[in-house]
C-alpha cells in the first residue's frame, strides 16, 4: 500500500518535471534565429506561399506562449507533433527508432551488468593478484577507450579482416524484417517464427552491443570492486567469518547484497542513458536508433522531433530512477519508501 | 584447574607499506575451564589482535600469524585446516565485538542471522533453529523476542543489538566466548545490563570467557583473572585480587594509579607519561622502558623474562629478577 502510494507520488512529480523540460527545450528551440518554415519549404528558393502555409500550420506567427500552449495541448493528447524531416508524426518515428535502441541497450546491459558484477567481486576478493590486475586493465580500457575508436577497430577486425560478423545495420539486406509487434527484432522474429531474421538480427547486434557493453562494463566493474573492497573489511563481514561461515557464503550472501547498492545506481543511470541512444555507436554501425534520430532532428531544425525526444528521455530517466529507488528498498531494509 | 585454551609464543605481524607492525611478540596465555580472563591494556597494545589470532581471523594481507601455538581442547588451532577451523568458529569459540550496530549485517533480520549460526553448526531444521533462536533471545532477556526475530538491526537500540550479538555468539553453546570490548560503544546504564547478561549467560552455559577491555572497573566486576598487555607483550598476569591489590609491573601500577579514587582528593588525575610506542620501530628490550620511572640499563637491552611473584601471579619485569 505504502509502496503504491510512493510510486503514484513519484509519477505525479513527473508533471512538473515535464513542464520544466518542455518549457526549456521549447524556448531554446524557438528563439534560435532560423526560419524553420523556409527550411522545411525547401530553402532559399522556396515558394513564398508554401512558406506562409507552413508558418500557419506550425503556428509560427503566434506569440511564443501561445505556441507553447498549442504544444502542451497536443502533448496532453499524446500528440508529439509532426516531424518535418521524417514527414510523419513524431510518435511514429519514435515507435520505429526506440525499439532498435532498446534492443541494443538491453543486450549491452545483459553483457555489462552480470560480467561487471562478477569480475568486480573476483577482482576485490583477489585484490592485487594477477586476476585483479587483468580485470582492472579491462575496466580502465573500458572507461578510457573512445567508443568510436573501439567500434571502428571491431569493424575492421570482425567485419573486414575476418568477416565473420556483419558490418552494420539491424538486418542483412537479403533478410525480410519480422512482422512489427514490438519492434524488437529478436522478440518479433521469435514470436513469428522468422528464424532467418532471428539469426541475422542477433549477428547484427553482436558488435554494437559489445561496443556499448564494454564501456558500461568498465564502470560497473570498478564500482562493484570498490564497494566490495570496502564491505569485505566491514565489521559484519568479520562477524560472518567469526560464525564459521564458508568464505563463499560470506562473500556472496553477506557482502554482495550490501555491495550491490552503488552498482545498482550506476547501472540504472547507464541503462536509462543508453535508452536515449548512443549517437556514436549508432552512427558507426548505421543503427536506426534514438541517438541518430535525435541528431538528425537537431541538424534539420526539426523541433517537434527534438521536443519529442526530450519528453521521452525525461520520462525514461524519471522511470529509471524510480525503479532504482524501488530496488534499493528491496536490497536494503534501511531504505524505506513512502514514509 | 584444567586448561581450555593454551597460547604459547604467539607472534602476529602486519606487513604494511610503512613497515612491519610487530603487533604480538610472543604471547603466552592460559584460559581455564569455566573462568573469565580479562585482557586489559591501552588502545593499540594488541588485545584485539590476540583475540582475532585465536579465531584465526587475521586477514592476509596485511596480517599474519608468524609463530606460536594455540592449543584448544587438545588441538593446535594453528595447525588444523581452514575447514576444521570453520567448524570451531562460532561453535566452540565465539566472538562478540565492540560495535553491535556495525557488527550485524544491516540487510538481514536478527532472526535469520542467529538462525544462520545455529543451522550451520547444529543438525536442526528451520523450525527447530527458529525455536532455539527465540530461546537464546529469551536467555539474553531480549524484550519481545518473537518480534525482534523479524526486525532488522537498525530497528533495535544499541543495547538490544548487543544482546542479539550475544544470543548469536552463544547460540551453539561455545566453550569459549571472546568478548572484544563488548560494552565500550554503549551507554553506561546499558553497559551494566550487558555485562550482567554476559556474565549470567556464560555461567548458565558453563563457558569460559576472554574479556577484552580497557576498563579496569569492568574487569574487577566480572573477571576471575587479569592479563595486562603492553605493546604486544603480556607484562603481568594474575588473579583479579593479586593484580588489583598487589600490582608488580610499573605499567600495571600506572594503570591502577590512573583510576580516579572517590575517597582521595586529588587536583589532577595521575597519568603514565609518554605515549603508546609505534610498533613498527618499537623500543628495544622492554618495550615499556621509555615510559618507565624505574628503567635500568638492562631494560634497554633485553626483553625481561617472566618471573613468578606468587602462585598464579607472574610479571615480566627486571625489577623482579632476571637482570643478571
Amino acid at each position: 500500500m505504502k509502496l503504491r502510494d510512493y510510486i503514484i507520488r513519484r509519477l505525479i512529480l513527473l508533471i512538473p518535471i515535464l513542464l520544466g523540460v518542455t518549457l526549456l527545450t521549447f524556448t531554446v528551440s524557438h528563439i534560435i534565429p532560423a526560419d524553420v518554415a523556409r527550411v522545411f519549404a525547401g530553402g532559399e528558393k522556396a515558394n513564398p506561399e508554401t512558406i506562409a502555409r507552413i508558418r500557419a500550420e506550425m503556428h509560427l506567427d503566434d506569440p511564443l506562449y501561445k505556441q507553447y500552449y498549442y504544444y502542451l495541448n497536443d502533448l496532453i493528447h499524446g500528440n508529439l507533433g509532426k516531424s518535418y524531416s521524417e514527414n510523419r508524426p513524431v510518435v511514429d518515428a519514435i515507435k520505429q527508432y526506440f525499439p532498435a535502441t532498446a534492443e541494443l541497450t538491453v543486450l549491452a546491459m545483459l553483457l555489462a551488468i552480470p560480467i561487471g558484477i562478477i569480475t568486480g567481486i573476483i577482482s576485490a576478493v583477489r585484490r592485487n593478484q594477477w586476476i585483479d590486475h587483468v580485470t582492472r586493465l579491462i575496466a580502465i580500457t573500458g572507461v578510457s577507450i573512445p567508443i568510436f575508436w573501439l567500434a571502428l577497430m571491431l569493424q575492421i577486425a570482425f567485419a573486414y579482416k575476418y568477416p565473420i560478423l556483419p558490418l552494420d545495420s539491424r538486418l542483412g539486406i537479403d533478410v525480410m524484417a519480422p512482422k512489427h509487434i514490438t519492434g524488437l527484432y529478436i522478440f518479433d522474429s521469435l514470436v513469428t517464427g522468422n528464424f532467418a531474421a532471428l539469426k541475422s538480427s542477433i549477428y547484427h547486434l553482436i558488435l554494437p552491443a559489445f561496443t556499448l557493453g564494454y564501456a558500461s562494463l568498465g564502470i560497473i566493474l570498478r564500482i562493484t570492486r570498490s564497494s566490495m573492497l570496502e564491505i569485505v573489511r566491514s565489521d559484519y563481514i568479520r562477524t560472518a567469518r567469526a560464525k564459521g561461515l564458508k568464505e563463499r557464503t560470506v562473500i556472496y550472501k553477506h557482502a554482495l547484497r550490501n555491495a550491490l547498492i552503488p552498482t545498482l545506481t550506476v547501472s540504472g543511470l547507464i541503462f536509462a542513458g543508453l535508452l536515449g541512444g548512443a549517437v556514436l555507436t549508432e552512427t558507426i554501425f548505421n543503427w536506426p536508433g534514438m541517438g541518430r534520430f535525435a541528431v538528425n532532428a537537431v541538424n534539420n531544425l526539426d523541433f517537434s522531433s527534438v521536443m519529442g525526444f526530450t519528453v521521452i528521455m525525461a520520462i525514461i530517466m524519471v522511470t529509471a530512477n524510480l525503479i532504482v529507488d524501488i530496488l534499493y528498498s528491496v536490497l536494503d531494509p534501511r531504505i524505506r519508501l513512502g514514509e | 584447574m584444567e586448561d581450555l585454551l593454551k597460547v604459547r609464543g604467539l607472534k602476529t605481524y602486519f606487513y604494511t607499506y610503512e613497515g612491519v607492525v610487530k603487533a604480538l611478540e610472543g604471547i603466552n596465555l592460559d584460559i581455564y575451564k569455566g573462568e573469565s580472563l580479562g585482557l586489559v591494556g591501552e588502545t593499540g597494545c594488541g588485545k584485539s589482535v590476540t583475540a582475532l589470532s585465536i579465531m584465526r581471523l587475521i586477514q592476509w594481507p596485511p596480517g599474519k600469524i608468524i609463530d606460536g601455538e594455540i592449543h584448544f581442547n587438545g588441538k593446535d588451532l594453528l595447525k588444523i585446516s581452514e575447514e576444521e577451523m570453520r567448524k570451531i568458529r562460532g561453535a566452540e569459540i565465539s566472538m562478540i565485538f565492540q560495535e553491535p550496530m556495525s557488527s550485524l549485517n544491516p540487510v538481514f533480520t536478527i532472526g535469520s542471522q542467529i538462525m544462520e549460526a545455529i543451522t550451520l553448526h547444529q543438525n536442526v531444521n528451520k523450525k527447530e533453529a527458529e525455536e532455539k533462536a527465540i530461546e537464546m533471545l529469551n536467555l539474553v532477556r531480549m524484550p519481545d523476542p518473537e518480534k525482534v526475530m523479524n526486525q532488522y538491526p537498525h530497528e533495535l537500540s544499541g543495547g538490544m543489538q548487543q544482546r542479539a550479538m550475544i544470543a548469536m555468539a552463544l547460540s551453539c553453546r561455545p566453550s569459549l566466548l571472546i568478548a572484544d570490548e563488548p560494552t565500550t560503544a554503549l551507554d553506561v546504564t546499558v553497559q551494566a545490563q550487558i555485562l550482567d547478561v554476559i556474565q549470567r549467560v556464560n555461567k548458565e552455559l558453563d563457558s569460559s570467557m576472554l574479556l577484552i577491555t580497557h576498563d579496569l572497573g569492568v574487569v574487577a566486576q566480572i573477571c576471575d583473572r587479569v592479563a595486562v598487555m603492553y605493546a604486544g607483550y603480556i607484562v603481568e598476569i594474575g588473579t583479579v585480587k593479586q593484580i588489583f591489590k598487589n600490582p608488580q609491573h610499573p605499567y600495571t601500577k600506572g594503570l591502577m594509579n590512573a583510576i580516579p579514587k572517590i575517597h582521595v582528593k586529588t587536583k589532577r588525575l595521575e597519568v603514565i607519561r609518554g605515549v603508546v610506542p609505534n610498533l613498527i620501530t618499537p623500543p628495544s628490550g622492554c618495550r615499556f622502558h621509555p615510559r618507565c620511572d624505574h628503567a635500568m640499563d638492562v631494560c634497554k637491552k633485553k626483553v625481561p623474562p617472566v618471573t613468578k611473584v606468587e602462585e598464579g601471579h607472574y610479571v615480566a619485569c627486571f625489577l623482579h629478577g632476571g637482570a643478571k
